[in-house]
């Protein structure tokens, strides 16, 4: 029954697609100046059955309704009810019954809060939009369906993966798909406003809050990925360069870069081709990476269906979009207001320039080591392997300048500055840093000067971003979001090199010495739970000053047969004390892994910070 | 005329885009090895399971005699059930078993050994794959009768009792 309703109200929701696709291609070309109210009926509609359709997979998850597919695959009757919810976007089909979601609500959002603008404009962002349902409609329907029966039905589920039944994964997707979704109706607006010749301060302003939505969606939604890296995986870090992290990172790179143009052509007027581009640039690069993802045809820890059909109608769908937004590019380019004002060298436009470049830099570093493996293994058959050294060795030096830029753009003004402002303040902080991270190198003792300019730049940023909150130059949101970046290059900087690793075979009532503490390995206990049984341990660390005790388990869970490890991790403000163990031999001894991590907290509320800079910019009125 | 140049290398960029992901997704085996694979590469390199350290192939492989290369995942169920059989032909004592772990987390792959038994001489791995496509595996498991460098016989899929015989008998009429 369930299924029924699912794929009927699919089914409605396609037809207004359909009948949408229609009549707004009818009311442009005849002009019709008043806004039809049957299109906001048939999105209404299309909104309402999208809904349904998702809340009945809810529902069929809820009740373990084995008679769908699609629960028997991922579901089990002993799952806690939140994983039981959280599983129904957790697989294929329902991760793109959600991205279905957010896309039909967002439409429906920007709908009613256009009221304002154009109606050519907003019928044909409805349009453009209205053409990515569709494929994702038929995608779902075709080739991804998540109503399909099962009969006979099978008295319980096979469970889904323990490694997903985690809170920061379960809210992970669907934070993650708003952002990647958001950029959609941004790629639909741009290419409309392009149509309609409106590429101007008015619809920067007004698109500048859906480019900050996604962006801060997206922002969280990489920072929960990493965060369930970081204590489920049990490696200790944070950031692998896997592909499939990689997909996130890029259109998230190209965001920010718009993020930044958007405000020059709100204020200036100018670099509007630019952002058409990089909005069509951000779409497709959400739009490949579910590709790249879904199809399987990375090779990726992340183990996703590998179904080259699904694969073919992503890529087609998405090239379809692209060539599409290529033509609309060169024919409407015309109607771009052509601003012969050329930036002069020293302006805010030209700061944010070079901020673009940058972000066009690290995202062609991330695209090529993603995709490059791919297109050498068509074209030549051989197979290489990418991993973080190529990432940090190309990034890394590029951050130098950046960070330099970053301090220093945000204080130039618009149209013409000139850089005999510079004064005795930035030049103490801009030596202080280099004092500090010189001392730094020296006492700890490090072997690689490169760390230096690092860490000064990186300090330098610190504090010219602390000495803006006292200035009025730019805007509060700015001003957060810039020092927290500069927080998180510190906090990684300091994380990556001042970790410490341990590692060794122990028994219960061991100890061990490691630099100024002492690891001793307390008891072990067997504790049943409903769906699995863990095995916890006790460890006690201990230095000087203080001790503490980390219980570290190995979980047998029932449904999958599956075993992982729950490392125990103890946070505080200067550093996390990571330790997990492992079972090796019969023999009493068990792997111990202990890390310590400083300034990890550190790393998320930075990001945190930097997100809540976007939140505050809704705040202030449009100054 | 600038402008249509510009576009037609944008649409040519694009389409060949298009064309290598198309090609990559045409063969969603792109990792197949190549068929026939007679002989071993003895230059392949890999490291131990247990300490990490370097290891040639060509070391492992014993000499005019026979050895049995074992690929296996302690995420692999088949492996679990063909795993009896590999610990007798460790107490064969006449043969060099080495397992290859494939695709694995380290600690997943030792634990099952420590549950079931390690049934080889030793254990490598092979983390991302590609070694086991030197040998022409196509999955896991698969068990490879190597005399020499040369492969002798290719099992595909878990091993059993008639597989086992057939091992035996392969390595008793070689002797003779």
């Amino acid at each position: 029954m369930l299924n029924q309703i699912g794929n009927y109200s699919l089914y409605i929701a396609l037809f207004s697609s359909f009948f949408l696709l229609f009549h707004s291609s009818y009311s442009i070309r005849n002009k019709s100046k008043s806004l039809d109210s049957k299109i906001f009926s048939a999105l209404s509609v299309q909104t309402l059955m999208v809904l349904i359709s998702f809340f009945s997979l809810i529902y069929a998850f809820v009740v373990s309704d084995f008679s769908n597919v699609t629960v028997y695959n991922n579901s089990h009757t002993t799952k806690p009810l939140f994983y039981k919810i959280s599983g129904s976007w957790g697989n294929h089909e329902g991760s793109l019954l959600l991205w279905l979601l957010v896309l039909t609500i967002f439409l429906f959002i920007f709908f009613i809060s256009t009221k304002n603008l154009s109606n050519k404009y907003r019928i044909i962002t409805v349009l453009f939009q209205e053409l990515i349902i569709i494929g994702f409609l038929l995608f779902i329907l075709f080739t991804s369906n998540p109503f399909l029966d099962l009969f006979p039905i099978p008295k319980e589920g096979t469970g889904l993966n323990p490694i997903l039944q985690d809170p920061a994964l379960a809210i992970h997707p669907p934070i993650l798909y708003i952002g990647y979704v958001g950029t959609s109706i941004i790629f639909s607006s741009s290419l409309a406003a392009l149509v309609c010749g409106m590429v101007n301060k008015i619809w920067a302003q007004h698109i500048k809050k859906w480019i900050i939505t996604s962006w801060i969606f997206l922002t969280i939604g990489i920072l929960l990925g990493s965060i369930w890296a970081y204590y489920e995986l049990g490696w200790g870090g944070f950031w692998f360069w896997d592909p499939v992290e990689n997909v996130s990172l890029m259109p998230w790179f190209c965001l920010t870069a718009l993020l930044h143009t958007i405000i020059v052509l709100e204020k200036r007027n100018i670099y509007q081709s630019w952002t058409i581009i990089l909005s069509i640039a951000t779409f497709s690069l959400s739009m490949g990476g579910t590709f790249l993802v879904r199809s399987g045809i990375l090779n990726s820890i992340h183990t996703f269906a590998n179904d080259p059909s699904r694969g073919i109608f992503i890529l087609c769908f998405l090239f379809l979009l692209v060539l599409l937004a290529i033509f609309i590019f060169f024919i409407f380019q015309k109607k771009l207001f052509k601003n012969l004002v050329k930036p002069l060298l020293v302006s805010k436009e030209t700061a944010i320039i070079v901020n673009n470049w940058f972000m066009m830099f690290f995202l062609s570093v991330v695209l090529i080591g993603t995709v490059y493996p791919i297109f050498l293994e068509v074209i030549s058959g051989s197979k290489i392997s990418i991993g973080p050294p190529f990432y940090q060795k190309l990034m890394i030096p590029f951050l130098v300048p950046f960070l330099l830029f970053m301090a220093i753009g945000p204080k130039l003004k618009w149209i013409k500055d000139n850089l005999s402002k510079i004064n005795l303040n930035q030049i103490i902080s801009f030596i202080l840093s280099i004092v500090i991270s010189y001392l730094i190198v020296k006492l700890f003792g490090i072997s690689y000067l490169f760390i230096v300019p690092l860490f000064a730049v990186g300090f330098f940023l610190l504090f010219s971003t602390i000495k803006d909150f006292f200035s009025k130059n730019s805007s509060l949101s700015q001003k957060i979001s810039h020092f927290a970046f500069s927080l998180f290059i510190l906090s990684i900087l300091f994380n990556g090199i001042f970790a410490k690793e341990f590692s060794s075979n122990m028994k219960v009532g061991d100890e061990r010495k490691f630099i100024n503490k002492v690891i001793k390995f307390e008891n072990l206990k067997i504790i049943e739970k409903d769906n699995y049984k863990s095995l916890m341990a006790s460890f006690k660390i201990s230095d000087e000053k203080r001790s503490i005790n980390l219980n570290p388990e190995v979980r047998v869970y029932n449904q999958p047969r599956t075993l992982t490890s729950e490392a125990a991790i103890n946070s505080t403000i200067y550093s996390d004390n990571f330790l997990v163990f492992n079972v090796i031999k019969d023999d009493g001894y068990y792997n111990v892994r202990y890390q310590y991590k400083p300034l990890m907290m550190w790393i998320w509320f930075s990001i945190i910070l930097l997100s809540v800079g976007g939140i505050l910019s809704y705040l202030k009125k449009n100054d | 005329m600038i402008k249509k140049i510009k576009f037609v290398i944008i649409i040519l960029f694009f389409s060949f885009i298009f064309f290598v992901f198309f090609k990559g997704l045409d063969k969603p085996n792109s990792y197949l090895p190549k068929k026939n694979i007679t002989e071993i590469d003895t230059s392949l390199v890999f490291k131990n399971l247990y300490d990490q350290k370097e290891i040639v192939l060509g070391e492992l492989i014993s000499k005019n005699s026979f050895s049995i290369v074992n690929i296996w995942a302690s995420w692999c169920l088949p492996c679990r059930d063909e795993h009896e059989y590999l610990l007798k032909l460790k107490n064969l004592n006449k043969i060099n078993v080495i397992g290859i772990n494939y695709k694995d987390k380290k600690s997943n792959a030792t634990k099952f050994l420590s549950d079931l038994g390690n049934p080889y001489h030793e254990v490598l791995i092979d983390l991302d794959g590609t070694k086991s496509i030197e040998f022409g595996a196509i999955g896991v498991p698969e068990t490879y009768l190597i005399n020499n460098k040369i492969i002798v016989k290719k099992y595909i899929g878990p091993l059993d009792q008639s597989k086992l015989k057939d091992i035996i008998e392969i390595i008793k009429n070689e002797k003779k």
